[in-house]
């Protein structure tokens, strides 16, 4: 970014204003500078920004592997080391895509069965956490009526609903959804509700001098104008709801990575909890990242006026 | 009265606050005629962009009544198109998708794709911003996105242009450039605008009346003067110009003589 900003490729913007100065206004193009030795000689540059952003955790890691090595390297430790777990577990580690039956299946398919949970869940939660909070930040009495009921049931636990799902739906899948969905939903609603309040009067002003209706209104100005709060929550509602999967399939059971860590439990295979436990980090470590990005892109140039 | 282009009749407006009334507007009343250029000038806090923003229909006059060529105006519209004071582009739509939004929603049914296409482009290359259509509001100047908020206003061919201290946030040198742009659409067009201000000269080199608001609260007009300048008009040749010193000075005695501003005149 930096670097395109050194090189104004057109000086066009400068010339305008002072279009009838033209004279003075050629002399900004007097500025071609060098745009030759440009990737060969940033190669350097380029490897050592790499190194100084990759050595430090890679430094970390291998210390804290190091510190965990030693403190459970007696053979009476209650947890294995890093060794130990690299060869207990070197079967599911070396061969993610396996297919048995019934729950035995590779660690691509517990987290991807989990992914389709937390997937359908989430988006759920994010249409109706968008609507909800759009009509909370459109509507006073909306706001009063169910902001403090809003207020109230998102701090419930995740897991505190799923009996109650459990005892509605009759079944274990839908359950585990639903708990997905309250989860996620709560911070969608508030943070819509904030941005769509947070809607600059001057857009509010252009859209009734152009009497945009209703739809034009929502689409045109509102959810551009919302949109960063939206990701907001939707970056918070990501999270929670990949808190929340782990807990709530390792209560119904079936393929999925929740339930693999308590199968786990149940057989005493320490090292398998460990590796599983690293699968989760890194997919919830994706997932926000994912949807950090989807905001970037959809966002982007309205943090700017 | 009736017969004015636009007509304000008696507007008063105020504020309810808790138990307490605030008088913004007193007994303003106006007429314009078509293809005038009206700038309406006062201290801060007079009431101007109340006023401004009754005319636009954002802002229900508390009594009295806005006629534009004979129908009341009781709401926002695209025949009173309106320059805000920071432009209001939408940062999220380029240049042109800024005009487009405009020209889409008025020219919807009579001007075909190509046509809202050309007109776009037409309105854009009036402020001299063509170049420009591309880019989103938050990479040009301060300047340019005035220019564009000017197409944006001007692309829906309004009954009515409404400038609501258009040049107040530009330097002066980008301010200069801005107001013969606009002398130069005016006289090209021949569009009626209504320009709130607070700067004398802009006020004397654009308007054929200048409007002078006396001090809030309770504000009401308290001079129209004419500016009786032939167009199209030169800003160094009028520096030393008889008439053109004298409106300024007339202008200049109302604002600091006999409505002096009074901070905190409550």
């Amino acid at each position: 970014m930096s670097v395109a900003q050194i090189h104004p490729a057109k000086p066009a913007p400068a010339s305008v204003d002072a279009r009838p100065m033209t004279p003075q206004a050629r002399i900004l193009s007097f500025m071609p500078r060098k745009p030759a030795e440009g990737s060969l000689a940033r190669l350097p540059q380029l490897l050592r920004q790499l190194g100084e952003s990759l050595l430090p955790p890679l430094i970390t890691l291998a210390v804290l592997l190091a510190v965990w090595e030693v403190l459970c390297s007696s053979p009476t430790a209650p947890l294995p080391p890093p060794s130990r777990v690299l060869t207990e577990s070197w079967q599911i580690i070396a061969d993610p895509f396996y297919r048995g039956q019934g729950t035995d299946q590779g660690m691509f398919w517990q987290i991807l069965a989990s992914l389709q949970r937390v997937a359908i869940g989430y988006s759920l939660a994010a249409i109706a956490g968008i609507a909800l909070g759009v009509l909370l930040g459109q509507s006073q009495w909306a706001m009063r009526g169910l902001d403090p009921i809003f207020q109230v049931l998102r701090t419930v636990p995740p897991l505190a609903w799923l009996p109650l799902s459990l005892a509605a739906f009759q079944d274990g899948a839908p359950s585990a959804i639903f708990v997905i969905f309250i989860t996620a939903i709560w911070p969608v609603i508030i943070n819509t509700a904030a941005g769509v309040r947070n809607i600059p009067q001057d857009y509010q002003n252009v859209a009734r001098v152009l009497r945009l209706n209703g739809f034009e209104y929502f689409g045109r100005i509102m959810l551009p104008a919302a949109a960063p709060y939206i990701f907001t929550g939707l970056r918070i509602g990501v999270g929670l709801s990949w808190l929340a999967i782990v807990a709530a399939e390792m209560l119904i059971g079936g393929v999925g990575i929740g339930f693999f860590i308590w199968d786990a439990w149940n057989s005493s295979l320490i090292s398998d909890i460990i590796v599983a436990l690293i699968y989760v980090g890194v997919v919830g470590f994706f997932l926000d990242r994912l949807i950090a990005l989807a905001g970037r892109l959809i966002t982007r140039g309205t943090a700017t006026a | 009265m009736a017969q004015h282009y636009l007509t304000l009749e008696l507007v008063d407006k105020s504020f309810q606050r808790g138990g307490t009334k605030t008088e913004v507007l007193t007994q303003v009343s106006l007429g314009v005629a078509k293809g005038e250029f009206i700038s309406i000038i006062g201290h801060s806090g007079c009431g101007k962009s109340t006023l401004l923003n009754i005319i636009a229909g954002l802002t229900p006059a508390t009594s009295g009544v806005v006629f534009l060529e004979g129908k009341t105006v009781d709401a926002p519209g695209p025949d009173r198109a309106v320059v805000f004071q920071n432009h209001s582009l939408l940062p999220w739509l380029t240049v042109y998708e800024n005009v487009a939004l405009a020209v889409g929603k008025v020219f919807r049914r009579t001007k075909s794709r190509a046509e809202q296409h050309d007109w776009i482009l037409h309105n854009l290359d009036l402020v001299q911003m063509g170049h420009a259509r591309d880019k989103r509001p938050g990479e040009i100047s301060g300047g340019m996105k005035q220019r564009v908020g000017i197409a944006r206003a001007l692309s829906m061919e309004p009954k009515v242009l409404l400038l609501d201290e258009p040049f107040g946030a530009l330097d002066a040198l980008t301010r200069a450039h801005l107001q013969d742009a606009v002398m130069e659409i005016h006289a090209r067009l021949g569009n009626t605008m209504i320009m709130i201000t607070h700067d004398v000269d802009e006020a004397v080199l654009l308007s054929d009346r200048i409007v002078m608001m006396t001090n809030g609260p309770a504000a009401r007009i308290g001079e129209v003067l004419d500016v009786p300048i032939v167009r199209p008009r030169n800003r160094i040749e009028l520096a030393g110009d008889r008439t053109y010193l004298k409106c300024r000075e007339a202008v200049l005695k109302f604002l600091y003589e006999r409505h002096r501003f009074v901070e905190a005149a409550e």
